[in-house]
Formats: C-alpha cells, sequence, structure tokens
C-alpha cells in the first residue's frame, strides 16, 4: 500500500471531523452568548446557573464528560448516538469557555459608555446588544480563534466513542497496515489544513467588523 | 414656583468618604448654575447622583417634582429601573471624556436614544437630528464616526445627543476639561447659545472661570461636600464673602488670567 492509498479512508474521518467541529463550534458560541449573558445577569438564579454550568465544564476532563454521555447516561434511560453526543458535549465544553470569552470581553466595554447609556434612558436590554455587544464582540474574536482550533483538536477523542473521525480512520489505517510514520504525518498534515482554515475563517470575520473607522486599533474614546 | 431640583439634607458615601454631607440645594427652571470647587469637594457627584448614575444613602431629592425614593418601592434607595426611567426623562448629560458611541455614526449617535427611548419615527428623528447638528456646527460631519473628529467636534456632538432626548434639565460634567486649549472656545461657544434658552435649566461644573460669569445666573463654590458660597456672578467673582472663596479664586484665577492674556498679547 502506498501513501496515496491511504489518502481515501483519511479524507472520509476529516469530513466526519470537520462535521463535528463546525457543529460543535456554532452550538458552543450560541451556549457561549447565552451562558455569557446569563453570568453578567442581575438575577441570582439565572446568573448562579451559568456559573454552575461553567465550572461544571471547565472544571472536568472532555474524555470523562464524552463517557459519562455515552456510557453514564443511557443507565439513567438517556441515550443519544455517537455523534449527537460527540457534537453535544464539545459544545458544552466550548460554550463553558466561551462564556468566559463573552463575559469578559463585555467586562472590558468602558463603564463611561455605559454611563453615557444610561443618560440616554436606554434600557439595559437596548444597552447589551445596541451598545456594549457591537464593541465588546470585536475584542472576542482573538480568544474564539483560540478555542475554534481547541475545538478542532478536541474532537479526536470522539474516536474513543466509535465515532469515525479522521483520528479514528488513522488507527485502523496503522492497524492494518502498521505503517504508523506514513499515517500519523498524514493525520497531522489533515488536522493542520483543517486548523488553518478555522484561522483563516476567525481572521476573516474580524477583519471584517474590525473595518472602517469605527474602530481603529484599541481606540476607545 | 416650585424649584425644579430640590436636595434635601442628601447624604452620599464612597465607602468611610462622605461627599456630600447633609446636602442642600435648590434650582429654579430655566436657572443657569455653575458648580466651582477644588477636585473631589463633590460637585461632580451633584450631577452623578441628579443622573442617575450614583446611589445616595440619606435624604430627599427630586426634579421636576418626581422624587428618587419610589413610591411603595423596594425600600428607600432602591428605585426600579422603570421609576429611575421615569426620573431620567427629565435630565440629559454632557460628560468630560464626551462618550460618543464609536460604532455608530454622528448621526446615528444622535438619532438612536430619540428612536429607541421616545419611540420618534426614525424620518423624524434625522431630520431634528440634522437641525440639531446644524445647530452645533457640524451639519457636514453626521455620517463621520466619532474617531474621525476632534475633542471640541466630538463633544459638540455629545451635546447635541443629550438635547435630542429634550431634556429640562441639562448637566455638564466638565465638558471642556479633556479638550486641547484651542478647541475649548468652540465648546463654550455652543453652551453659551443654549444658556439663552429661558426653559432649559443647566447645571454646569467647569474651571472655566471667565465662562462662568458670563453664562450663569448663579455660582456655587463647594469644599469637601457643602456650598460654602454662593450668588449672582459679578458679586460672586467681585466680592466673596468666605477666606476659602477667596483662597479658591486666586489660586485659579492667578493661573488662568495671565495666560489668557499673554495669548491676546502675542496676537
Amino acid at each position: 500500500m502506498t501513501w496515496t492509498q491511504y489518502l481515501a479512508p483519511l479524507l472520509k474521518g476529516a469530513q466526519v471531523t470537520v462535521m463535528i467541529s463546525l457543529a460543535s463550534i456554532t452550538f458552543g458560541v450560541i451556549l457561549a452568548f447565552a451562558a455569557g449573558i446569563a453570568r453578567m445577569s442581575s438575577n441570582r438564579f439565572v446568573s448562579g446557573l451559568a456559573f454552575v454550568y461553567i465550572a461544571l465544564f471547565r472544571g472536568t476532563p472532555l474524555l470523562v464528560q464524552l463517557f459519562w454521555f455515552y456510557y453514564a447516561l443511557p443507565l439513567i434511560g438517556i441515550s443519544f448516538d455517537p455523534i449527537t453526543t460527540g457534537i453535544m458535549t464539545l459544545s458544552l465544553l466550548t460554550g463553558a469557555f466561551g462564556a468566559e470569552v463573552v463575559r469578559g470581553a463585555l467586562l472590558a466595554v468602558p463603564n463611561t459608555q455605559l454611563e453615557a447609556a444610561r443618560a440616554l434612558n436606554f434600557s439595559k436590554r437596548y444597552t447589551l446588544w445596541h451598545i456594549s455587544m457591537p464593541q465588546a464582540i470585536i475584542e472576542m474574536m482573538p480568544p474564539f480563534g483560540n478555542l475554534a482550533i481547541q475545538n478542532l483538536k478536541d474532537t479526536a477523542l470522539v474516536s474513543l466513542i466509535s465515532i469515525a473521525d479522521l483520528t479514528f480512520q488513522a488507527q485502523s489505517m496503522r492497524n492494518i497496515t502498521l505503517d504508523s510514520a506514513t499515517v500519523y504525518t498524514l493525520t497531522l498534515v489533515g488536522y493542520f489544513i483543517i486548523a488553518l482554515c478555522l484561522m483563516l475563517i476567525v481572521r476573516f470575520i474580524e477583519m471584517k467588523l474590525r473595518r472602517g473607522p469605527a474602530f481603529p486599533r484599541g481606540a476607545h474614546t | 414656583m416650585n424649584p425644579i431640583i430640590r436636595f434635601q439634607n442628601v447624604t452620599k458615601r464612597f465607602g468611610a468618604l462622605t461627599v456630600l454631607d447633609n446636602f442642600n440645594f435648590e434650582v429654579q427652571r430655566g436657572e443657569k448654575v455653575t458648580l466651582i470647587g477644588p477636585s473631589g469637594s463633590g460637585k461632580s457627584t451633584v450631577l452623578r447622583i441628579l443622573m442617575t448614575l450614583e446611589p445616595f444613602q440619606d435624604g430627599l431629592l427630586e426634579t421636576d417634582g418626581i422624587s428618587y425614593h419610589e413610591p411603595n418601592g423596594r425600600g428607600p434607595f432602591k428605585a426600579s429601573e422603570k421609576h429611575l426611567h421615569k426620573i431620567r426623562c427629565n435630565v440629559g448629560m454632557v460628560f468630560q471624556s464626551f462618550n460618543l458611541f464609536p460604532h455608530m455614526t454622528v448621526l446615528r449617535n444622535v438619532v438612536e436614544a430619540p428612536v429607541a427611548v421616545l419611540k420618534m419615527k426614525r424620518e423624524e428623528a434625522e431630520s431634528r437630528a440634522t437641525e440639531l447638528l446644524r445647530m452645533v456646527g457640524l451639519s457636514d460631519k453626521k455620517d463621520h464616526f466619532p474617531s474621525q473628529l476632534s475633542g471640541g467636534q466630538q463633544q459638540r456632538v455629545a451635546i447635541a445627543r443629550a438635547l435630542a432626548m429634550r431634556p429640562r434639565v441639562l448637566l455638564f460634567d466638565e465638558p471642556t476639561s479633556a479638550l486641547d486649549p484651542q478647541l475649548v472656545g468652540e465648546v463654550l461657544g455652543v453652551i453659551r447659545d443654549l444658556a439663552s434658552e429661558h426653559d432649559l435649566t443647566m447645571l454646569l461644573v467647569t474651571h472655566e472661570m471667565r465662562f462662568a460669569r458670563e453664562v450663569s445666573d448663579r455660582v456655587c463654590f463647594f469644599d469637601k461636600g457643602r456650598i460654602v458660597e454662593q450668588g449672582e456672578p459679578e458679586r460672586f467673582f467681585s466680592n466673596p464673602q468666605q477666606p476659602r472663596t477667596r483662597e479658591f479664586l486666586s489660586s485659579i484665577l492667578g493661573e488662568q488670567e495671565p495666560i489668557r492674556e499673554s495669548i491676546s498679547c502675542a496676537r
């Protein structure tokens, strides 16, 4: 077997990896905004709930989370197929880390902006979405870029709950051929290319947001 | 006639520091009052309390007949957002550092609050905003972003933005302190025009003594959370009664006047 023959199964695995990663980044970002905003709520119950969620998922290993959702949850009668379990767990993890990114960026909006909004009698909701968020979202992009790449690399663990992702395919190729060097080199290159695409996408969004005179780099007046 | 602003025995503390101590102060409708005094004397705090940016610990306060205590509220000094909203309808504020929204154009900065808060139609708000921007001399800048304007221009936009909400009381918190000296004049010019409006009540914290003398009906000198001396500007500046006032005026005028004169000589 030459290395070109490895490509077909690896590409098939890469497709699964990309799908799981994109899906869990999307859900993760939605969760991140929900939990990050909830964390800032003046309602104790809402912010407490968000705190518990963030603490639990940041404070436990992803692998154990995956096993818990895949093997332990069915014991109390709730079970999902492997792909759903993988996407759900990764979304929850990315959402927990992302929530802190959202919260941090919202806290970094200068207080003077919030005072101006109060003086103009904007409601709290309006201030959040039209004054704070447009300024905060730009600051979120670099850390969100980190999270996206972290998420991609974390998807490798879903191979352990029998999802045929890039890592899973690499393992089975190696078991058949014993050609560890070639298989794992190709796998690394595969992950790297996907990561590069993710970086470019995030960078592109950031450039789009930063373009124009509204946000000269770093300036907050 | 009832005063539009009434502080009764208001006390404000930041931790152990008492900023306002049994503070009493009244402002009549349409009156232009300048607050002067050393930094930390509580004059900006008075404005910030009026704008509901700071709570206070004791006493009574009302603007235009509305108490800052919510009737049947959750106890004193914990008014609901709804009640604060009602208070803020009458009050507007211009900040030392302008605080324009950097992600909105000049026009949107002025239009946004009337549309979102007063539920004005966007076209109507825009035509009013255009009128206000013409008044502050910036009609040609309405599609610019704040970062493209000078400090003086930004402050004039901020004044237009505050006026767009039609406040009865307009508060100016050191509106020219963050400006380069050559830009101070254009902002003072706009405030001077406003001061000729009869209905608008103005409270102005400033270090521009000459300007205070020119526009205000009354000057109040603050020291350590109290008004030490107040009066009609001519008398206040020419014949201050309290030693503390004299000391303050001579220190600040001693700095300002000669500099101003040397500038006019250079011209």
